[in-house]
């Protein structure tokens, strides 16, 4: 077992989840549990994706025995980096990758919110798309339901594909409690005190469209999610029987379960 | 502090060299020199007098022949290099010099003083126009950063404050594509304070020069992966635009709407440029508790048009546009009337009617939005 190593491993540890997840730069990603990684139904498709695949999932699954060139090696290290981010992916929206992401966004692993009205949010990593290569991760902040880039390079280098399209949408629809209040606080341009006419005028009108979408929430008697509220709609439970993504019950939602 | 090793820096250079102080123009002397442009001031700043001292690097006189005969030669090489201009007293010596001269306490509240002082006649020195040309090359330089919102595209950030009172909030980035502020990315800019840059920078910034381009598009190469989102962005903007049953572009576009040409009203925003959240690719519905509830402020009109509030209102009102033609209503805010100079004579007379007009007009209801009415941002709803 010990002569599968890399030159990337200096301090190898003896799962090579272990070390992909604590390794500079991985601090988004989860650890994807052993079952789910030795299901195959769950790999479904990689092995058209990933090169040398077999030999990838041997490697994260820590069964890698080949004993092959430095070259070849270095190859399968970067095919099983990848299969781990697709598989990645695939396990962040299951009930499990979900309690573990959520975890991790609640201690702010993925960094918060640089927008000042959204009060230092806790982020989500997210992709553009489900894709591999078309687009770095993204953080996505859900007080101002914005994209925003990551500070760091090294996190900018990630695949948005390790994370896809949905998995921040549902991790809201089966955590509901976790949705921060939306604020309509913003930040309006001044000069010596005075609102500037064509930022303010922008403004209103953004106002406007969010009067009127309050105004068709109202009328479909759903909470809007704001903080400032003008009471309007008191708290009345039977609200939540119109609603799409159902109530306060952390496991009703379970959308992807394998 | 590096300025006692670094013999020829001046204080303010050490100032704005310092790790974190990247954000601040080099104040000229002669901007600090103006009495005038320091008005106020002394009220704000404990031991002003000295403080200024220190920034100008200018050593006080009563002090001076107490301690003259240690300095004697340590002056005579030094103060060669020196070609400042004479300031309010007396004649100039490092920094280094400064530090034997007062005691250490003392010299650490001068110290934060002058750095208060400086902010102060910082923030008031970048609405100058030599201030704001020099902050101008900095941002050219992207020395302040780009926007890290993924739809405004890089776009280069200026820094601002939330208020003007020091000591309130740090400094902020204000993005003119997304019209919204970010807390720097780097934490040493949460020790700088956002009122030595002041809320009115940021926007005077931009109507100082409005023929900056806001939402240029990256010049640096771009990769494959880019063109590819570039291309889907596209696709999804006309998408998004037929879906809100307007073609293309509905009405012709003015040239200048409400002071600013169109294309430099928050490019970063708009159809195309709000995020649409999707499970599995189909979208979530607003009705869901964790739908949408943001996108307002993403938002921008496709027709520019809409956003005139004065047309509209007298449109509205069946007034006829005819009275109020579009350089009346530019003439009508800041930017328009510089921007429209050459229009002036024309309107001038125009505009106080079109004044008294909406006086009286005005009490008797909001519901239009008048540009004059600048408090009734709430009246919308």
């Amino acid at each position: 077992m010990d002569d599968f190593n890399s030159e990337t491993d200096s301090d190898y540890t003896s799962y090579w989840r272990d070390w992909f997840i604590s390794s500079r730069g991985n601090e988004y990603f989860c650890e994807i549990d052993e079952e789910y990684l030795t299901d195959r139904f769950n790999l479904t498709g990689l092995n058209t994706e990933v090169q040398y695949y077999q030999y990838a999932l041997d490697l994260v699954t820590d069964v890698f025995d080949l004993d092959c060139d430095d070259e070849m090696r270095e190859q399968i290290e970067k095919s099983a980096r990848h299969l781990y981010g697709l598989v990645h992916a695939r396990y962040i929206v299951t009930t499990r990758g979900l309690a573990k992401m959520l975890e991790k966004f609640k201690k702010g692993d993925f960094g918060k919110c640089p927008r000042v009205m959204c009060e230092a949010q806790p982020l989500l990593p997210m992709g553009q798309s489900d894709v591999a290569n078309t687009s770095p991760v993204k953080l996505y902040c859900a007080r101002c339901e914005d994209l925003y880039n990551p500070k760091s390079s090294r996190h900018a280098s990630i695949d948005g594909a390790y994370f896809g399209t949905s998995f921040h949408n549902i991790l809201f629809q089966v955590y509901p409690a976790m949705l921060p209040p939306k604020t309509q606080k913003r930040y309006e341009p001044r000069i010596f005190g005075f609102r500037v006419h064509a930022a303010a005028a922008l403004c209103r009108w953004q106002a406007e469209q969010r009067e009127q979408m309050k105004e068709r929430l109202r009328q479909a008697r759903i909470e809007t999610g704001f903080e400032e509220e003008d009471e309007e709609i008191e708290s009345e439970d039977d609200i939540d029987d119109d609603m799409d993504a159902g109530g306060d019950g952390f496991e009703h939602g379970a959308i992807v379960q394998q | 502090m590096s300025s006692s090793s670094q013999v020829a820096e001046s204080w303010i250079s050490s100032f704005c060299g310092l790790l974190g102080h990247e954000y601040f123009a080099e104040v000229s002397e002669d901007f600090i020199e103006d009495d005038f442009n320091l008005t106020g001031l002394q009220s704000q700043v404990p031991m002003y007098k000295e403080a200024l001292e220190m920034i100008l690097d200018v050593e006080p006189e009563d002090d001076e022949d107490e301690e003259d005969e240690e300095e004697e030669d340590e002056d005579d090489d030094e103060v060669l290099g020196d070609e400042k201009p004479v300031g309010a007293a007396g004649s100039y010596r490092r920094a280094g010099d400064r530090r034997h001269l007062r005691m250490a306490s003392d010299l650490s509240v001068i110290e934060s003083s002058a750095e208060l002082l400086y902010g102060l006649i910082h923030q008031r020195y970048i609405t100058s126009r030599p201030g704001i040309q020099q902050m101008a090359e900095k941002y050219e330089l992207q020395h302040f950063g780009t926007c890290p919102r993924v739809f405004c595209n890089s776009c280069k950030v200026l820094p601002v404050g939330c208020n003007d009172t020091p000591g309130q909030e740090t400094v902020k980035l204000f993005c003119p594509s997304c019209l919204d502020v970010y807390t720097p990315p780097n934490s040493r800019f949460q020790a700088v304070d956002g009122a030595f840059f002041g809320t009115t920078f940021g926007c005077l910034f931009f109507m100082t020069f409005p023929e900056l381009e806001i939402g240029a598009p990256r010049t640096t190469s771009v990769g494959g992966a880019d063109a590819l989102l570039a291309i889907q962005a596209a696709e999804n903007k006309s998408r998004s635009s037929s879906a809100t049953n307007s073609t293309v572009v509905p009405a012709a576009q003015p040239s200048l709407i409400n002071g600013v040409a169109p294309s430099n009203l928050a490019p970063g925003l708009g159809p195309g440029n709000v995020y649409e959240p999707r499970i599995y690719g189909f979208r979530v519905s607003e009705r869901a508790r964790s739908g949408p509830r943001m996108k307002w402020l993403r938002m921008r009109p496709i027709d520019v048009n809409e956003l005139d509030e004065a047309r509209r209102y007298w449109e509205e009102r069946g007034c006829g546009g005819a009275g109020l033609g579009d350089e009346d209503t530019n003439m009508l805010d800041v930017a328009g009337a510089a921007a429209d100079a050459n229009k002036l004579g024309v309107a001038v007379d125009r505009r106080k009617k079109a004044v008294g007009r909406r006086r009286r007009t005005n009490g008797s209801g909001n519901g239009g939005g008048s540009p004059m009415d600048t408090n009734g941002i709430g009246g919308a709803g």
